[in-house]
């Protein structure tokens, strides 16, 4: 089984009745060395599982805040090794919180799949999600992960066919990120479009907890979410904040992730 | 029929093991749909008869196999030149928006998008939409939009809208990005038509024989012209789509060197180059797995690497997988051309016939003499003249030290 420490913490979060809360942060945003702190900020908040981007040139599933967090990233020495870094230095500092890899497929097959894997694993990473590998394409990564019980999270769309979903269950993840409209990250949001049958659907078709992501900002959108999915994800409100608050980024996160916590 | 070549890369688009869908998962029931859209089409008479009746009546095709003699004698060999130029709109591109545009209306979707470099597949898709009655948005890097200024204006009085892309490097793989997030916001009207063999499956096949009339036209004109094939093909490669249509008409004539000409820029040793065949290593980019230009290093593995070139229609960090498996298995060979040599071979050609030639197209021009003397002085050598070079005055002019 991959990916136990997060599975353990859906189930237990699960137990309590409510809906996980999955916060992303740009790994390296606003610099490599407060990767780990916000981590931490953001785990001290309340999150229940974190997302950390991997920067990337050419992100071209998301939209402008993150976009802009990446570029950020990049400029201050960002990239695939500094993101394994800064969960190694969480982990380190005893952050437990479980930790998915987001990101572009290119710097984990350039860096090697099977290198990737080997350290991702000894950083401390639980899953990796790849937003251009496609289940189709996915077991390219998938395999070698899974020897170093690393998972990998697929990803379903509102285009997607009920065919599309067996090969979801197939991979028996951690849990499926939902994206919520078609679209790119931080798009506009509206709660009434996020249809609960749909994602009865694919829990039902894929025997995996279903969290809904793209566009969810303020605490209401995570509260209307939570009515219906297994865990929400909050990405460009989160970024947004650090971009603006510079030096006192943990700090801002904690308390946004607070508001959204308390919501659910 | 338009449909000449039997190399399918099968429903997950390999061309060995290169190619395939990288894209985000929202997209892929669109490209089942689009896979299932063309190879419908592609066996349908009667679509074929629309693009050839398009072709010919429209685009002015067959274009012309043209003996440069003057040019011959010069790099010592009989050089046939391919004048895909002198189709409507000055350029090879036109055939492929053509077909797409059609299979675009077949499918019912009503609005076209693209990407564009140099500005000249930007042309060539908001003049099919134009001829076809369809809205047309046209993304084009911010910095390409300064150094392309008349193609930005050609593009709007074909009733386009340009939409300057201002992320990242603000060139062709930006404007490529953005587009991706059009069609994944717009997926459910919107048709993007992608202006080479690069993209995910089908883009990379479907470009490719939409491209292909350029080489059987030009094996039968050979025949005709000489008696016989050439001993060589030769073609600029950016994304590599006029190559890959000359190329593609002689795949199975085992005879026939297939050489594609790549951006040097100035020169692969300084790093700024587009030279992503040569100097590049395998990575995924825009759906696709093939060569890239990519930053290795621990610090900034993966993340894609500038490319550059006085080429802008050749200023692209990837290549379409169909070139890498060549490259691969030896079937073709790939030489690289400086901005300076390309400049030269510009001149040389414009000064023995006449024939002012793209950018682009000069470093195919700038190699023909290396393949001259490696097939020797009885070698027939065909020349993809890819398009013409109007649109590069201003940059040739300034390169040249001539403000106009």
């Amino acid at each position: 089984m991959t990916a136990a420490r997060l599975r353990a913490r859906l189930a237990a979060v699960a137990a309590e009745r409510r809906a996980a809360l999955i916060v992303y942060l740009t790994a390296g945003d606003p610099t490599p060395a407060a990767t780990a702190d916000l981590i931490a900020a953001a785990a001290r908040g309340g999150a229940d599982v974190i997302e950390l981007g991997v920067p990337f040139s050419d992100p071209s599933a998301d939209g402008r805040a993150i976009q802009a967090a990446m570029e950020r990233a990049l400029a201050a020495g960002g990239g695939l090794a500094a993101a394994l870094d800064g969960v190694r230095a969480a982990r380190a500092a005893g952050v437990d919180v479980p930790i998915v890899l987001f990101g572009y497929y290119n710097p984990i097959f350039v860096y090697g799949v099977e290198r990737f894997a080997a350290a991702a694993a000894d950083a401390g990473v639980d899953a990796a999600l790849t937003v251009d590998l496609p289940s189709e394409e996915l077991a390219e990564l998938a395999e070698p992960l899974a020897a170093h019980g690393v998972g990998v999270i697929p990803l379903l769309a509102p285009t997607s066919t009920p065919a599309r979903f067996a090969a979801v269950q197939a991979l028996a993840p951690a849990f499926v990120y939902y994206i919520s409209l078609t679209g790119v990250t931080g798009a506009a949001f509206d709660a009434a479009r996020v249809a609960g049958d749909r994602i009865a659907a694919i829990r039902a078709a894929t025997g995996a907890p279903v969290a809904v992501g793209f566009g969810i900002k303020t605490p209401a959108d995570a509260r209307a979410v939570a009515a219906v999915a297994d865990g929400v994800v909050v990405g460009s409100a989160v970024v947004e904040r650090i971009g603006a608050a510079g030096a006192a980024a943990p700090a801002a996160v904690e308390a946004f992730v607070r508001e959204l916590r308390a919501a659910l | 029929m338009i449909l000449a070549t039997a190399h399918d890369p099968g429903p997950r688009g390999r061309f060995g093991p290169y190619g395939g869908q990288y894209v985000a998962e929202t997209l892929m029931p669109a490209l089942a749909e689009l896979e299932a859209a063309w190879r419908a089409a592609r066996v349908d008479a009667g679509f074929g008869a629309e693009v050839e009746r398009l072709l010919t009546e429209y685009v002015g095709r067959p274009s012309r196999l043209y003996r440069a003699a003057r040019f011959g004698a010069e790099v010592g060999a009989t050089v046939l030149l391919k004048r895909e130029d002198l189709n409507h709109t000055g350029a090879h591109k036109i055939n492929n928006c053509i077909g797409q545009a059609l299979l675009a209306r077949r499918m019912g979707k009503r609005r076209l998008i693209a990407e564009t470099g140099a500005g000249q597949h930007g042309v060539a898709t908001a003049t099919v939409a134009a001829l076809f009655g369809m809205p047309c948005d046209v993304y084009m890097g911010a910095e390409d939009v300064a150094r392309q200024s008349l193609n930005v204006f050609r593009m709007k009085l074909l009733g386009a809208r340009v939409i300057a892309v201002e992320s990242g490097t603000r060139t062709l793989k930006d404007a490529m990005n953005e587009a991706l997030r059009d069609w994944v916001t717009n997926v459910g009207d919107t048709f993007y038509v992608i202006g080479s063999v690069a993209g995910p499956h089908p883009y990379p096949w479907m470009v490719r024989e939409l491209q292909a009339v350029i080489g059987v036209e030009a094996r039968a004109q050979c025949l005709a012209a000489i008696g016989r094939l050439p001993d060589a093909c030769v073609a600029c490669v950016g994304g590599g789509s006029n190559a890959a249509g000359l190329f593609a008409g002689f795949l199975d004539d085992a005879g026939v060197a297939l050489w594609g000409v790549e951006a040097a820029g100035e020169g692969v040793a300084t790093g700024r180059h587009a030279a992503t065949l040569g100097a590049g290593r395998v990575g995924v980019l825009h759906g696709s797995k093939s060569y890239v230009l990519t930053h290795a290093d621990d610090a900034r593995v993966g993340q894609i690497a500038e490319a550059h070139s006085i080429s802008a229609g050749l200023d692209y960090p990837g290549v379409g997988p169909e070139h890498a498996h060549w490259r691969d298995t030896g079937r073709a060979r790939y030489v690289a051309r400086t901005d300076a040599e390309a400049l030269d071979a510009l001149q040389l050609l414009a000064r023995t016939e006449g024939i002012l030639c793209a950018l682009e197209t000069a470093h195919a021009v700038a190699a023909v003499a290396e393949v001259a003397r490696h097939h020797g002085p009885d070698a027939a050598i065909v020349v993809n003249l890819s398009g013409r070079g109007d649109k590069d005055m201003i940059t040739v002019a300034g390169k040249l030290g001539v403000s106009l």
